[in-house]
């Protein structure tokens, strides 16, 4: 019987083992095509996840702001959490999350995917989920985030969505099997190439400009939190050209913050004023900004978080500034390379 | 619930655990309860059908035996009184009274699986508002289950078996979760030797039982389902996809119907086998038959054993076919007269099983050619043995070789009825193998745009040489049983290799479409 017991023991392990390894194989890294599905996981790797400001969001938030800059200019100390197409749902969990490591003093949200009442690609729910560590609020956040087609199951032992990449494995997946790649510096995802904006497609009439009832629930449950944990909420709207931010948008949302006494930025009305120039601030005709945009826009945000908000500077903690010039050199370095990759 | 689901891995493992412990003592009646929730997890409706169905073989089977029973009772108190005339008159009136309760419960039965499976989709080419009610009207499993009781009734009224008393354990037999939706078509003598039994938990054959199940995973979502999407892009688009297509569709057609097949009933054994309770081999490497008589005793053998059981030999002994074949011995000779009437009763077989696959002329087709091909080679027997001995080619590997391809050939030709709406277009695309002159299609990599790229083909590809080197083994004997006696490491690295090979190149999940199992729709 005790023979037995070990035998099975023995195998189980083994089986675990080569689950794991093959399940390390086999997932996406993320590392040189689309590189948003290792956002999420970065912040578990900060050594100080002390951040006064946290923001929530989709490319939106992790590409148009620097929180680097923020340091330089103000000694605001900052990360993004944000992931492509990252649903509210997502942000809320999110959220939710950071709290159970610190509580920070300004939450800001990027209203953007207020548009979407479900998720839409399963492939962006995976990049915003499967870095997250296991806790209630992933828990949460997978079930709120699963599509029609998807299985719990498959966020618990991911093996089962990705086995089918075992066609179209590269050395890259050998390579980061136990070891991952940063692509971020604190959440933000540099470029700074530049492509003009050029003429913005017409924006398509909608048949029901309405938030839809799981969306506004979800923006409900983030107020009331920050409420909870005595965060300040602060909505804003990123300076994307595309896609396109209707009137009739905007409107519920700046009704909503006076409603509940939020700060609403809508930086497409104030883009003149942190003074964004999209024939050289966007690198991809304005859906995004580049370097210089989001440094524009950390600068002016920055103000408003020191002086409207209250975020004290950090740059006397010697511990902290220790960290951000490590993080200093890395972005120098990126900005480099980025000149030689692009030809700057 | 698809048997590759995690759905239905999970309700596995659940009566699994409940069977080998809170239910030890009651694990008939926990496999009852499981078979109809999973019955009703299809559609609840369903198990109005099939409890009908259960009814009425019960209260047949009861009334034939009761019947049978109160005779002999009543011969035996007056046996001493009633002349041999009176008996025989009397015990005809006995069988005729059983036969009424038979046929009755048939015509019953088989009307419902007429009327719905034949009857119902007439119906919906007149009323298109019906095609809702597809999912509802037509239960999951029907022909099987309804093969099954049938056979069940007609057992007992032939005294094979005893009437079961025992209304839940009546149903179980017919509603038998695993075998429900693809067989195999158990008799009732078979299955009920162990389904009903107390089985306590025993490692070893819980393992090979888990081991026969992964094997047909191995089957179903490692080839067949590969090979899946390529089918069903050229059988799809008949006008379009034409000569050297059709050529690749007969071959991967074949491949993915053994695969599918065989690893559904691969999957039912192993769950029985888990069990402790056994199910009947369907298949006895079929693809390696030199002749197409030995073909269809080693495919799907529970289906073939049923209409020779229950339709070839009560036609051929059947009054009508006596006095026609009398007729026929005096009017063609004692030879082709004594063969004529069992071709008239295969021709009735091979009719109801197309009938039994389908609706469609297709299916009529399909079984009347090979009643014709089946024919043909009885009559071919002769020469073609003689011709064997004469030329000592009997034993030669080559000539061996040689009528296991023509046989595989064979099959998969008529398996290209399988494929097409209607019997025009089945004849349409295989002639355009022969004029339309664009096998290259079958090396340019034209193929790979269909849904299976070239990393599917290889793995495809070596997947059936393992299912071929497998066959080949087992012809020496039990390649489980081989493993079964391996030390336990060598045990273990067949399971967690079969496991892992299934884990990540397995057609499952995200990406893929979940087909249910071919047999299923038949």
């Amino acid at each position: 019987m005790k023979k037995r017991i070990v035998r099975i023991i023995i195998c189980i392990l083994v089986i675990v083992l080569l689950v794991d390894a093959a399940t390390r194989l086999l997932m996406p890294k993320y590392v040189s095509d689309v590189v948003e599905g290792n956002l999420i996981c970065e912040y578990y790797q900060e050594p100080n996840k002390d951040f006064d400001v946290v923001f929530f969001g989709d490319c939106e938030v992790y590409e148009n702001f620097s929180p680097m800059k923020m340091w330089q200019e103000y000694g605001i100390n900052s990360y993004i959490r944000g992931s492509a197409e990252q649903y509210i749902w997502q942000s809320y969990y999110l959220l939710e999350e950071t709290c159970s490591y610190h509580r920070p003093k300004v939450a800001v949200f990027n209203i953007q995917s207020l548009q979407f009442n479900e998720s839409q690609s399963e492939p962006y729910n995976r990049m915003t989920l499967d870095p997250m560590r296991w806790s209630a609020s992933k828990v949460n956040s997978i079930l709120a985030s699963m599509k029609e087609n998807e299985n719990f199951i498959d966020y618990i032992f991911p093996i089962l969505r990705f086995h089918s990449r075992w066609s179209e494995l590269k050395a890259e997946d050998v390579e980061y099997m136990y070891k991952s790649h940063t692509v971020s510096h604190n959440g933000y995802y540099m470029r700074i190439d530049v492509r003009p904006a050029g003429d913005i497609p017409a924006a398509k009439k909608l048949t029901d400009y309405s938030f839809g009832d799981k969306a506004w629930k979800y923006l409900d449950m983030m107020r009331e939190l920050c409420e909870r944990e005595g965060i300040k909420l602060v909505l804003v709207k990123a300076p994307s050209l595309f896609p396109h931010w209707y009137d009739e948008w905007d409107e519920q949302v700046t009704s909503y913050a006076e409603k509940y006494g939020l700060d609403y930025i809508n930086f497409l009305k104030v883009k003149d004023e942190v003074g964004l120039d999209f024939n050289t601030d966007t690198y991809d005709a304005g859906l995004h900004l580049n370097l210089s945009g989001a440094e524009k826009m950390a600068v002016y945000f920055g103000r408003y978080l020191k002086e409207k908000c209250g975020v004290p500077d950090r740059r006397e903690d010697s511990a902290l500034t220790g960290i951000w010039a490590q993080k200093e050199v890395l972005y120098n370095r990126e900005i480099e390379e980025q000149r030689i990759k692009y030809n700057l | 619930m698809l048997f590759t689901s995690y759905g239905f891995i999970g309700f596995l493992t659940v009566l699994f655990l409940l069977y080998y412990t809170v239910f030890r003592g009651n694990q008939w009646k926990l496999l009852l309860a499981f078979s109809y929730i999973f019955y009703a997890a299809a559609h609840p409706s369903y198990l109005a059908y099939i409890c009908f169905t259960t009814l009425t073989i019960y209260v047949a089977g009861l009334r034939i035996q009761g019947i049978g029973d109160d005779s002999k009772e009543y011969l035996a108190s007056v046996k001493d009184s009633i002349t041999k005339e009176d008996k025989k008159i009397y015990k005809t009136g006995v069988k005729r009274s059983q036969k009424k309760w038979l046929i009755s419960c048939l015509i019953v039965n088989f009307g419902i699986l007429i009327g719905v499976k034949y009857v119902f989709p007439v119906l919906l080419t007149f009323n298109a508002n019906l095609i809702p009610l597809m999912d509802i009207i037509i239960p999951l499993g029907i022909s099987f289950y309804t093969l099954q009781a049938a056979g069940y009734v007609i057992d007992v009224y032939r005294g094979t078996v005893p009437a079961e008393a025992n209304l839940g354990r009546l149903a179980l037999f017919v509603s038998f979760f695993p075998q429900l939706i693809q067989g195999p078509i158990s008799r009732f003598g078979d299955l009920s030797a162990t389904l009903y039994e107390k089985h306590e938990f025993n490692p070893g054959v819980f393992c090979a039982g888990i081991e026969r199940i992964m094997w047909g995973f191995f089957k179903k979502l490692v080839i067949a389902d590969r090979i899946g999407p390529l089918v069903a892009a050229i059988s799809g688009d008949p006008e379009k996809y034409r000569g050297g297509y059709v050529l690749a569709l007969l071959l991967l057609y074949t491949i993915q119907l053994y695969a599918d097949f065989t690893g559904g009933i691969d999957i039912v054994i192993g769950i029985g086998q888990s069990l402790g309770i056994t199910v009947r081999e369907n298949f006895n490497r079929p693809y390696f038959s030199k002749t197409l008589k030995e073909y269809w005793r080693r495919w799907h053998i529970t289906m073939c054993e049923w209409f020779r059981n229950y339709v070839f030999y009560p036609v051929s002994t059947s009054k009508a076919l006596q006095s026609f074949s009398k007729f026929s011995r005096k009017t063609f000779g004692d030879r082709a007269g004594k063969r004529i009437p069992v071709y008239l009763a295969s021709f009735i077989v091979w009719l109801l099983t197309g009938l039994w696959h389908g609706a469609g002329w297709n299916f009529i087709v399909w079984g009347l050619l090979n009643w014709f091909l089946l024919m043909m080679g009885e009559e071919l027997e002769g020469w073609s043995d003689g011709l064997e001995e004469k030329l000592h080619w009997r034993e030669k590997f080559a000539f061996k070789a040689f009528r296991v391809l023509r046989t595989f050939l064979l099959v998969m030709a008529l398996n290209l009825f399988d494929c097409y709406a209607t019997v025009g277009q089945t004849l349409g695309s295989f002639i355009s193998i022969f004029n339309t002159g664009n096998l290259s299609v079958l090396g340019d990599g034209s193929l790979f745009e269909l849904g299976m790229s070239p990393a599917d083909f290889v793995l495809a590809g070596i997947g059936v040489l393992v299912m071929l080197a497998v066959s080949l083994i087992q012809r020496k004997g039990s390649l489980r049983e081989r493993i079964a006696r391996s030390p336990f490491a060598a045990r273990s690295l067949v399971w967690i290799g079969l496991f892992m090979v299934i884990l990540i190149l397995g057609a499952y999940g995200i990406g893929y479409d979940a087909s249910q199992f071919i047999y299923n729709r038949f």
